[in-house]
Order: C-alpha cells, then sequence, then structure tokens
C-alpha cells in the first residue's frame, strides 16, 4: 500500500476520506454489471467521480496504489449478532461494526437476540443512534414475535417503518405454523424477507451438535438433520401457500439444500445463506471438545459440508453469511455442554471463502462477490452498491492470492471465539470504504 | 513394555498394549486386598483429588479406597460442598487446586469432555471416573479385568452390551477396549436406546435378546436410566421388563453358562431380575472388589510406576 501525501491512516479506526483519492491500478470487478477489468478509480467527496484510466502525474489528490488488489462493491454480512444492548461484555455494536470493515464488510444485518430484543422502534432507534457516523452500514432485523418467544407477532409495520430491513426470531424457530403463515403473510405488505432459524426445537431439545457417529462416539446429545429440514419444508410450502419471501437463515443439511433447490424449481420465493464454518467444517472436528466447534445449527458431516458447496456452485445457496456470534472468553473456555453456541465470523470470512471456494476452484471471484455483495443487497430488497460514476463510493479492496495467519489479536472484535485461530488462508481484506470514510485491515 | 499414557480420560485412545499393562498389573494388586493388611506404601507422599461434579457412590468409594490402599494424601471435593455454586468456572476452580500442589485428579463430570479439559490445563494426571455419555474407562477395565478372570483371554469371547446404550459412558468404554483386545462385541436394546451409527464402531446391533443369549460369552446389563420414558424413549417399565429384562428363563436359551455383569446400580425387576443378579454366573460382587484393584493399577501406572511391582 503506498498511500501519498497527507493521509495517515491508522488500522485501528475509521478515517475520513480524502476530498480526492485516486485508487490507482485495482481489479475493478462488480458482478452485477458484469464487470472485470484493471481500471482506476478517482473517489471525490465520497462518490465515484470516475472509472477509467487515470493519470497519476497529474493528478493532485491522495493516491492509494491497489496493483494487484481486487475492488469490488462494498461487502454485506446479513446475519452478524452484535449483541448490542444486553450483552456489552461480547460485543458492541462500535466493536463488532469495526471488527466488520476489519473483515471487509461495509454493512451488515444485525439479529434481534438482544436484550431487550430488536422488538420495538425504541430498540431500533437506539441502533441506529449508535451506529451513526460509523463507515459500516448497520441494517436492524426485527424480531417476528414480541420477545422472541413465538406466540404474538411484533409490530411488525411500525418496526420496518422505523428501519428493520428483515424479520428473524434467529436463536429460536418459530414453532407455531399458524404464527409463521402470519408473519409471511403480513410481512408482504412490506416487501420485506421472514428470515427462518429452523429447527424442531422439540427435536433439538438439550443438543450439543450434530447426531450421527460422532455424537455417538463423543457422548454428546445430538441436534438430528432432520429437526432442521422438517421445518424448512414446513415454511417453503408456507410461503408457496401465502406466496410471501422466506430466507432460510444458516442452512446446514444436505436434504436442507435439497429442498431449497426444488422450491426454487417451482418458483417458490425462497433463498440461502449458509457460513463459511459450514462449508469448512464437519463435525468430525468436535472430536477434541473445542467449544469453538459448538454452534448452532451444529457443523454437520462431511456429505453435507459438500452439499453446501454443490449448492453455491448451483446457485441454490444464494449468500454467504457468517453467523458472527461473539461470546466471551470465560464463556467459551468451559465444559462442552455449558458452553454456548457460536463462534466470531465477520474477520474470517473473506480468507475462508477465497481459501474453499475459489482457490479450489468452486466458484469464480465474480460468484464469490455476486454471493457477499450483490445477492443480499438483492434478498433485502436494499439498493446495491456499484462501482459506477456519481455512485457513493461503497467498496472492499482485498487480494485474493495473499497468503496470511489468523490471530486473534489483530481481531477487532472484542471475542475471539474462533475455531480458525492459527489458519493459514489465501485471500486477504485490504482496505473498505464507505459513508465518505475508509479503512484499512488490521489482519 | 512400558506404560505410555500420562492420563486415563478414555479408552478410545488408550493403546491395547497400555490397556493389557493395567490388566496385568490389577492382577497383582487384586491379590493385595485378599491379605489382612491391605496397605502398600506405593504413593505415599503423593496427593490425589477426587472430584466429583456428578453425584456418584460406588466410584467414589472404590477411588478412595484404592488411593488409601496406596497411601496417598486424598482430598476429597463433591459439587455441592464447592465453590461451583459460587459461579467459579472449572477453569478457576482447578487451577485454585492445582496451586496447592497435587499431584492427580480423579474427575466425574456431567459434560463430555471435562476431563479433556483439565488435561488442556492442568500439569496433574487426570483420571476420567465418568464424563456425561462419552467414556467411563475404569468400569470398563473392570469389567474387562473381570472377563479375564472369569473366561480366560477376550480374543474371540462375545460380550454383549445389554439395555440403555444411547449415551452410556460405560458402554462406550466397553466398546472401544473389547475391541482393541479382540472380543466381538454386540449390543442389545430398543432401538430408541441405541445411538446413531454405532455399528460403525464395530458391533453388531439387535433389539431381541433371546436372539441373542446363544451367541455369547458375556451379557453386561446396563442400567436404565428411568428419566428415558419421559423422554419417550421407552413407554414403561412393564414393557421393558417383559421385552428387555434379563431373567432366568431367557437364560435357558443358552446351552453353556453365560457370564452376569452390571455396573450398577442395579434396577432389580426391570434390566435385571433378582434370580439373575444373584444367580451363581453372577459376577456383579466380584466386579466391584476387582474394581478397587483396576484403580489401583491405574493410579500406580500414571504415577509412573512400572508394570512390576514387588
Amino acid at each position: 500500500m503506498r498511500l501519498t501525501k497527507n493521509v495517515k491512516i491508522s488500522s485501528k479506526s475509521y478515517q475520513a476520506l480524502p476530498k480526492k483519492i485516486l485508487l490507482k491500478g485495482g481489479q475493478v470487478v462488480d458482478p452485477s454489471q458484469d464487470l472485470s477489468v484493471e481500471k482506476d478509480i478517482l473517489l471525490e467527496g465520497g462518490k465515484i467521480k470516475q472509472v477509467g484510466e487515470i493519470d497519476e502525474k497529474s493528478f493532485d489528490g491522495d493516491v492509494l496504489d491497489c496493483k494487484g488488489k481486487i475492488i469490488s462493491p462494498g461487502w454485506m454480512d446479513m446475519h452478524v449478532h452484535l449483541r448490542e444492548p444486553g450483552y456489552e461484555g461480547k460485543e458492541t455494536i462500535a466493536s463488532g461494526c469495526l471488527a466488520a470493515a476489519n473483515g471487509g464488510f461495509t454493512g451488515v444485518c444485525c439479529m434481534p437476540n438482544t436484550s431487550p430484543p430488536i422488538d420495538t422502534q425504541e430498540i431500533i432507534q437506539y441502533i441506529k443512534d449508535r451506529s451513526k457516523g460509523f463507515l459500516v452500514n448497520v441494517y436492524p432485523v426485527a424480531a417476528i414475535t414480541k420477545k422472541r418467544e413465538g406466540k404474538e407477532l411484533s409490530e411488525i409495520l411500525e418496526l420496518v417503518e422505523q428501519g428493520a430491513v428483515a424479520i428473524s426470531d434467529d436463536g429460536n424457530p418459530v414453532m407455531s405454523a399458524e404464527l409463521m403463515r402470519r408473519a409471511l403473510e403480513y410481512s408482504k405488505m412490506v416487501d420485506i424477507p421472514v428470515i427462518g432459524h429452523e429447527e424442531d426445537a422439540n427435536m433439538t431439545a438439550g443438543g450439543d451438535m450434530h447426531e450421527g457417529f460422532v455424537s455417538t462416539c463423543q457422548g454428546l446429545h445430538g441436534m438430528p438433520s432432520v429437526a432442521e429440514e422438517i421445518m424448512i419444508s414446513r415454511d417453503i410450502m408456507l410461503a408457496e401457500y401465502t406466496d410471501a419471501r422466506f430466507h432460510v437463515a444458516h442452512i446446514s443439511t444436505r436434504n436442507s439444500v435439497e429442498l431449497v433447490r426444488h422450491a426454487k424449481k417451482k418458483g417458490i420465493q425462497v433463498t440461502a445463506e449458509v457460513t463459511p464454518h459450514h462449508f469448512m467444517l464437519t463435525d468430525e472436528a468436535v472430536r477434541e471438545f473445542d467449544t469453538n466447534t459448538k454452534m448452532n445449527p451444529p457443523l454437520r458431516t462431511e456429505s453435507d459440508r459438500l452439499a453446501m458447496l454443490e449448492g453455491l456452485k448451483d446457485g441454490t445457496i444464494d449468500a454467504i453469511a457468517t453467523d458472527h456470534a461473539p461470546h466471551a472468553f470465560e464463556e467459551k473456555e468451559a465444559e462442552y455442554i455449558y458452553a454456548p453456541f457460536g463462534i466470531v465470523g465477520l474477520e474470517t470470512a473473506l480468507g475462508l471463502a477465497f481459501t474453499e471456494l475459489f482457490h479450489k476452484k468452486l466458484l469464480t471471484l465474480k460468484e464469490i462477490i455476486y454471493k457477499f455483495a450483490v445477492r443480499p443487497y438483492e434478498i433485502l430488497n436494499l439498493e446495491k452498491p456499484q462501482i459506477k460514476k456519481g455512485k457513493m463510493a461503497n467498496l472492499t479492496l482485498f487480494t485474493q492470492n495473499e497468503k496470511w495467519q489468523v490471530t486473534a489479536s489483530s481481531f477487532l472484535s472484542k471475542s475471539q471465539n474462533s475455531p480458525f485461530l492459527g489458519w493459514e488462508l489465501l485471500g486477504k481484506p485490504f482496505v473498505a470504504i464507505n459513508n465518505n470514510q475508509i479503512f484499512v485491515s488490521n489482519l | 513394555m512400558t506404560f505410555q499414557s500420562k492420563h486415563l480420560l478414555g479408552l478410545e485412545r488408550t493403546s491395547a498394549e497400555d490397556i493389557f499393562t493395567i490388566l496385568d498389573t490389577a492382577k497383582s494388586f487384586r491379590e493385595v486386598l485378599d491379605r489382612p493388611i491391605k496397605r502398600l506404601p506405593t504413593l505415599q507422599g503423593k496427593t490425589v483429588v477426587n472430584l466429583f461434579y456428578e453425584p456418584s457412590t460406588r466410584t467414589r468409594i472404590s477411588f478412595e479406597l484404592a488411593e488409601k490402599r496406596l497411601s496417598a494424601d486424598i482430598v476429597n471435593f463433591s459439587a455441592s460442598t464447592s465453590s461451583v455454586k459460587k459461579g467459579e468456572t472449572l477453569i478457576d476452580t482447578v487451577k485454585n487446586i492445582e496451586a496447592m500442589k497435587i499431584d492427580m485428579v480423579v474427575v466425574r463430570h456431567s459434560s463430555p469432555g471435562a476431563p479433556h479439559l483439565l488435561a488442556r490445563v492442568m500439569n496433574a494426571n487426570i483420571i476420567n471416573a465418568g464424563d456425561g455419555g462419552h467414556e467411563h474407562p475404569t468400569q470398563a477395565l473392570l469389567d474387562m479385568f473381570t472377563i479375564r478372570q472369569k473366561l480366560g483371554e477376550l480374543k474371540g469371547k462375545t460380550v454383549a452390551l445389554v439395555g440403555d446404550i444411547s449415551h452410556s459412558r460405560v458402554a462406550m468404554s466397553n466398546i472401544h477396549g473389547l475391541n482393541k483386545l479382540g472380543a466381538k462385541v454386540i449390543v442389545c436394546g430398543p432401538s430408541t436406546l441405541i445411538p446413531r451409527e454405532i455399528q460403525k464402531l464395530n458391533v453388531e446391533v439387535y433389539h431381541n435378546i433371546d436372539e441373542i443369549i446363544p451367541k455369547v460369552d458375556v451379557l453386561n446389563i446396563l442400567r436404565l436410566q428411568l428419566e428415558r420414558q419421559r423422554e419417550a424413549l421407552f413407554p414403561s417399565l412393564r414393557e421393558y421388563h417383559n421385552y428387555f429384562g434379563i431373567t432366568r428363563e431367557r437364560l435357558e436359551g443358552s446351552t453353556k453358562p453365560i457370564l452376569i455383569m452390571h455396573p450398577g446400580p442395579m434396577n432389580r425387576g426391570i434390566e435385571i431380575s433378582s434370580n439373575v443378579a444373584d444367580s451363581e454366573h453372577s459376577v456383579i460382587l466380584e466386579q466391584v472388589t476387582n474394581g478397587v484393584a483396576i484403580r489401583m493399577a491405574v493410579l500406580f501406572l500414571l504415577a509412573g510406576g512400572q508394570s512390576e511391582i514387588n
């Protein structure tokens, strides 16, 4: 990186974007315009002034050397737990957004399982206030039901008017088919997706990991695949019946992918996301009782993992989202059955995606960017960032080949509960630009 | 052959050689138990902590006696009198105990992997005295010791584990140990109490007791967790006993005597009828005696003793 003239960039906070800055010599890739070309980008006042060949010598602003870097529209993680309000020991809106920028994301959806949950307009307003002025845009996902109890619908119209982009009881399934039906019907009025955390809670009660050979060996209570598949089947049928939009959060089993594939063929409005850990790891990782292998949905089998890759390849799985779930050190450094579910993901997603998907030739560069930077915006019915003259500069810059080691000390999340610590990854976040600010990754 | 293990966390990763070393060493200790003076100076100066996070009577007493027979200093810690209720983490608790300079920890805990966690953060030798539904290695060792004592080498013998196999730490440790020593393992119980894909552990699965009786040398009858009925895993104790209970009538299906074992505590009249539990083929109380010898052997070997004792 070469920043000339008066720009000094600290790697732990956002900086104001220089009034005029030239992104010199990067590979510009924007799948929404089918663009992939080496071009210079001139930013002025936080907007894209020009995309083309720009001579550095006659330019009087700051120059960011982007040789060997990819420049894509800003990435969005549509499944993040920012933990605030209520669990600020794990993460805050501020620290979570820094972690997002560090990982190359310029937008995040925050899930409603806070305390109090995101089920009133006051909490939405609180999140908006607490994320004001950040580089990273925070899009709240409101609870489907009051207190996420699965009993009565939240005031969905008001929550959406206030800024909610979707609804979900994430962390809890909506066990009543009747209530789910009404949530789908009602949310149609404001054209937002209903995001399903899909598990039959009766079947998964007391479970700590995927039910199968490894749970048998480990003596841990299992959560069967079929508990997820039953709920996805139900909600696909409800989406068809109500003609509403249904999004599957963190899909994890082979049959679930098959169900979504079949539903899409039928024209049902269903979309799905997968986490990096579900396409990277299997339940074999639980053998050492590392609590950073405990998440919900649990790590599944190799056959399921391969189904995630197939689903990503053929488009059944629309998006990659991290389910970033920070927990304090002492909460995870515990007995397996007492440790909470979840791992952090914002700062490893890009590297994992390139290591597993790009370098193993499963997805192209354009396809990966599509799943991180284009499709999430489409699912949420939000205007997507584009690299086009006149648009806001909302950009993610990264390398696809650079090797780096995941270390807890380079994370900006308050928590380090990752099973990928120590891993060597290929592909690294470089710079995030949005809201007239710039952030250089600390990774 | 020198003993390789630093801890006894489970039999899944204990070598057949180390298992044989424990069983052979226990033979000498078993003889000591029949002497009028049962105390040996072997662990004099060593401090063993019995860390019981789950209620236990026989396993705790068995370990405590084994430690006393070897002249170790003993500290007993059970969850009800502990700092658990004050919200201290397991790791903080054991680090505090270790700071008082102790040598070995015997741990019973409801979470699978708890002994592995201790092994990761402590320098002491860790002995798993039962971790949730995962493993209970000393129980399996004493079971194998008893079979060997009565029937000779395990190789070629057929052992059936009967009843509530799902999340049975006794079953899991037995399966690993028996496989390593060349025995054939059968599991038999209601389909709802057999964990998924257990066949991959090289066991044969049956659901009919009468079918296995002619095939087996040993029946190891597991305790039925009565709360399983509420979890819809079986309909009633009556039906369980009628179809899976080991009764004298059922045993008549075999032409040869079958060794009857049970890790205890027994539900008489449910998984085992009294006339089987108290029959001449029952070695249930001998298992208990052998348990002390096995635990003496494990303590001795982990403390650095070699397989030859004087």
